[in-house]
């Protein structure tokens, strides 16, 4: 009896030196994930950890972000690029057995837009799917939207016109399968660990709120074979400091943004420092219902007065693009030049507006939501423009919602904002200015922008339609100065990229966990 | 006594009805709701959302419903983390946060007490003056700058403890060292020095006098006589600061990552989640005003001046 004991503890220790070791990928993560319904999540923290748990159509490819086979193998688009035919993967299938079939995305799609569910994100769907929009709006019912089930393993889109940028829109968990069965059974906790049903490469072991979110690897997952990671520890926290000290001390192996300003300088110089150009832009709005900004010589004279390029090498140091422009370049795409700085013009500007000198200028104030590195921006914009234009503008701060709020009613006269893409084209920013977006909070309004944008909406990917594009933007930023760009976003992450394979420096800044491994 | 217990709890009724209700109009005035995203959502998607939580009717009818909830022990969906409800964010949070509290508060009580009755008998010794200096320092500084320092030489430096987390991490119960003795120090600090302070003023009472004439000795002074009367500004002290320790200090709480109840409420507030900051402050004057009643029982047993016949 004890010799087979002794055996059995021989084999059992010779087991454990053989065996892989466990590789275990912690993640720190920023803000507490709100949510993990695929339907409803709105933010970074959330999309990062249903990268890991669910699957669309497409994925992200590692390396350019760009669509890649998901959960359909492959798909085919009509001659006049409107249509789009889905072949789902035969062996596709939910954590729980169920298969997934042509019908669960037309259930999952229909599910999003539904404005029942009440999505924050379904407008991403809405604008590019033939009748998503209405269906969205609750002015028609879901038998609008232009999606079938051809058979249990074709699924037919029909786009609002030729989307180009739909492969790139595509992996975005918005476009994902929901479980419906699962959510019909578990509610609004069907996302809870013990109720949850994903289909990703990784499915929720544990998510204690403010605490922890594990994933472990999916054994059902189509191509399990290529996932490395067997689990990922995504850490919630907030708190900059701590988060770099967890870094620093060996607690976590990639640190997701948010690197503290101050300490920028000491972190540059490090092997794992990662600083990827990102499509994202920050910007100054002006109140284009008020005057004085809305005459287009005040606006020139303004955005004229700031040396952005000092700004990013003196204020936010981080590599930060200075920019005139309000797209990032996309391959094909050259934004137009904006007006950039030069002192003499913005005075001469500002004299023909009647202010010469800075003389008779009503009292202005710039309004940005609190944090440091805003608060430094705007410092020093304040300071260009009292030297430069001779006008004493105040800065203020307010939490974000109060931002919101103000930039909502037009409760503001300069107001900072930013915006990150949503897919790789400049429309994702162009269209957020035209006079009925949701965003445009200055009421910029121009009819010949509005035209352009919605006239390159219906026109197929190449060069005509970027032509419109670019004179759309033109008019916005060299002839209206509707904004003034300030520069382009940077992701900086802590990651070393000699022990860690399948993380790259990606525009768009999505790192599918599906690829990364130890090395 | 019974009585006046008793009178006491039903005046704790009035009290949190007043809170709940002030609470449950202000926090509505602030700028802003929880569905206010930067990019406008469409009206109808707006309404569907206000619909289901009921936030499209007359603001006294939202209020009748959400108080009869709450009678009923239902503190509501939470609108920013609509994956779980309120009741599981505070049940979860409040003992988390109640943990490192009271442990701070029983080690600042403890070596507080015990330093200032120190300083009190050597008084002006080089004892006195050390102690009172590093409780300047406790109360000065404040716990953003005490906690990160704490952390880099402990945790960065010298390695004997993790930076930050909760126990069921590998790290286990040494998560807790950092978190429990940045927050003692404050308290610790006002306990010190409160006691020192009363234990002078009772050393130079008629009555210790009298003890010290008829020959007891110092130690049967101190314990028997000097703390029970010196420690009731202590005591005064304490109700509150519990309340305010076991709900959650916000700055320890994400220095540490402590998944307690002050990260929820902080966060709360900036998304107008107007249900889990309902919670969280139900449960916070819940605490408060049951720990200033109990502050009232435990005077009448050190104080027999105070009768409640």
């Amino acid at each position: 009896m004890r010799k087979i004991a002794l055996l059995l503890l021989g084999l059992l220790v010779a087991g454990s030196l053989f065996a892989a070791p466990e590789v275990t990928f912690t993640v720190l993560n920023g803000a507490e994930p709100p949510t993990l319904d695929p339907a409803l999540s709105e933010d970074n923290a959330s999309h990062n950890i249903l990268l890991a748990l669910f699957e669309g159509l497409l994925i992200y490819d590692p390396k350019t972000n760009d669509g890649i086979p998901g959960m359909a193998e492959s798909y085919t688009v009509s001659a006049d690029g409107k249509q789009y035919n889905f072949k789902i993967r035969k062996n596709a299938m939910w954590s729980d057995g169920v298969p997934i079939t042509a019908k669960t995305f037309v259930d999952s799609w229909l599910h999003t837009l539904d404005p029942k569910t009440a999505s924050p994100y379904a407008w991403l769907m809405a604008m590019v799917v033939d009748g998503a929009q209405a269906f969205n709006e609750g002015s028609a019912g879901p038998e609008a939207v232009k999606i079938r089930a051809l058979d249990a393993n074709t699924f037919q889109v029909d786009m609002v016109g030729p989307v180009p940028y739909v492969s790139s829109m595509l992996p975005h968990t918005i476009f994902g399968c929901l479980p419906l069965h699962a959510i019909e059974k578990f509610g609004d906790q069907w996302t809870l660990p013990e109720n949850i049903v994903s289909n990703g490469p990784f499915i929720l072991q544990e998510w204690k709120p403010q605490e922890v979110v594990t994933v472990v690897k999916n054994p059902k997952y189509w191509d399990a074979k290529t996932v490395k990671l067997d689990k990922i520890v995504y850490i919630p926290s907030d708190d900059n400091n701590t988060r770099l000290n967890m870094y620093l001390n060996g607690e976590a192996d990639w640190m997701f943004g948010g690197l503290p300003l101050d300490q920028i300088d000491a972190l540059k110089v490090r092997k794992d420092y990662q600083v990827i150009p990102q499509a994202a832009t920050y910007f100054y709005e002006f109140n284009h219902t008020q005057a004085p900004f809305d005459n287009v010589k005040v606006r020139k004279a303004f955005a004229m007065a700031i040396d952005k390029k000092k700004l990013v090498d003196l204020v936010t140091r981080g590599g930060q693009i200075a920019t005139d422009a309000v797209t990032p370049a996309v391959p094909g795409y050259v934004p137009p030049k904006g007006n950039a700085y030069n002192v003499e013009a913005a005075k001469k500007l500002l004299a023909e507006a009647g202010y010469a000198g800075g003389k008779g200028f009503p009292a202005t104030t710039i309004l940005y939501n609190t944090s440091e590195g805003h608060k430094k921006i705007a410092e020093y914009v304040q300071q260009q423009w009292s030297q430069n234009l001779g006008i004493d503008v105040t800065i203020e701060n307010a939490e974000w919602k109060t931002v919101l709020d103000r930039g909502k009613n037009q409760d503001f006269q300069v107001l900072r904002m930013g915006w990150i893409g949503d897919y790789q084209d400049p429309n994702t920013f162009l269209e957020l200015f035209q006079t009925d977006a949701g965003q445009n909070y200055g009421k910029y309004t121009n009819p010949k922008f509005d035209e352009l944008i919605q006239k390159a909406a219906r026109m197929k990917a190449g060069a005509d339609r970027f032509k419109a594009l670019q004179q759309a933007e033109a008019i916005f930023i060299a002839q209206d100065q509707g904004i003034i760009p300030i520069y382009h976003y940077v992701n900086q992450d802590l990651i070393d990229t000699a022990k860690w394979g399948g993380w790259n420096r990606t525009t768009y800044g999505w790192h599918p966990p599906k690829f990364i491994f130890k090395k | 006594m019974t009585k006046f217990i008793i009178r006491r709890l039903i005046g704790l009724v009035p009290t949190l009805f007043v809170i709940v209700t002030l609470s449950f109009f202000i926090i509505r005035v602030a700028p802003g709701g929880p569905f206010d995203l930067e990019k406008r959502l469409p009206p109808t998607i707006k309404k569907n959302i206000e619909r289901k939580y009921h936030l499209d009717e007359p603001v006294l009818v939202q209020y009748g419903r959400y108080v009869l909830d709450v009678l009923r022990g239902d503190l509501g969906p939470s609108y920013r983390n609509p994956d779980h409800d309120v009741n599981y964010f505070v049940w979860n949070s409040l003992p988390k946060s109640m943990l490192i509290g009271v442990l701070a508060l029983g080690i600042s009580v403890v070596v507080g007490i015990g330093v200032g009755m120190i300083s009190a008998m050597r008084q002006n010794s080089w004892a006195d003056y050390s102690a009172m200096s590093f409780a300047v320092i406790g109360i000065t500084v404040p716990l953003f700058v005490i906690g990160p320092v704490l952390m880099y030489a402990f945790a960065m430096r010298l390695h004997w403890l993790p930076t930050s987390g909760w126990l069921s991490g590998e790290a286990g119960w040494l998560t807790l060292v950092l978190p429990v003795v940045t927050l003692a120090f404050p308290y610790f600090a006002y306990n010190a020095r409160l006691s020192r302070a009363s234990i002078l003023e009772v050393l130079r009472s008629d009555y210790v006098r009298t003890a010290r004439a008829k020959g007891l000795r110092d130690s049967v002074i101190m314990f028997k006589h000097v703390l029970k009367g010196a420690l009731l500004p202590v005591v005064s002290f304490l109700g509150p600061a519990f309340a305010g320790i076991v709900t959650g200090s916000v700055v320890v709480e994400r220095i540490f990552r402590i998944p307690g109840m002050g990260q929820f409420f902080v966060q709360a507030a900036f998304n107008r989640d107007y249900t889990l900051l309902m919670g969280d402050v139900i449960v916070y004057s819940v605490i408060l005003v049951v720990m200033n009643f109990g502050v009232d029982i435990v005077y009448g047993f050190l104080d027999p001046r105070i009768s409640y016949s």
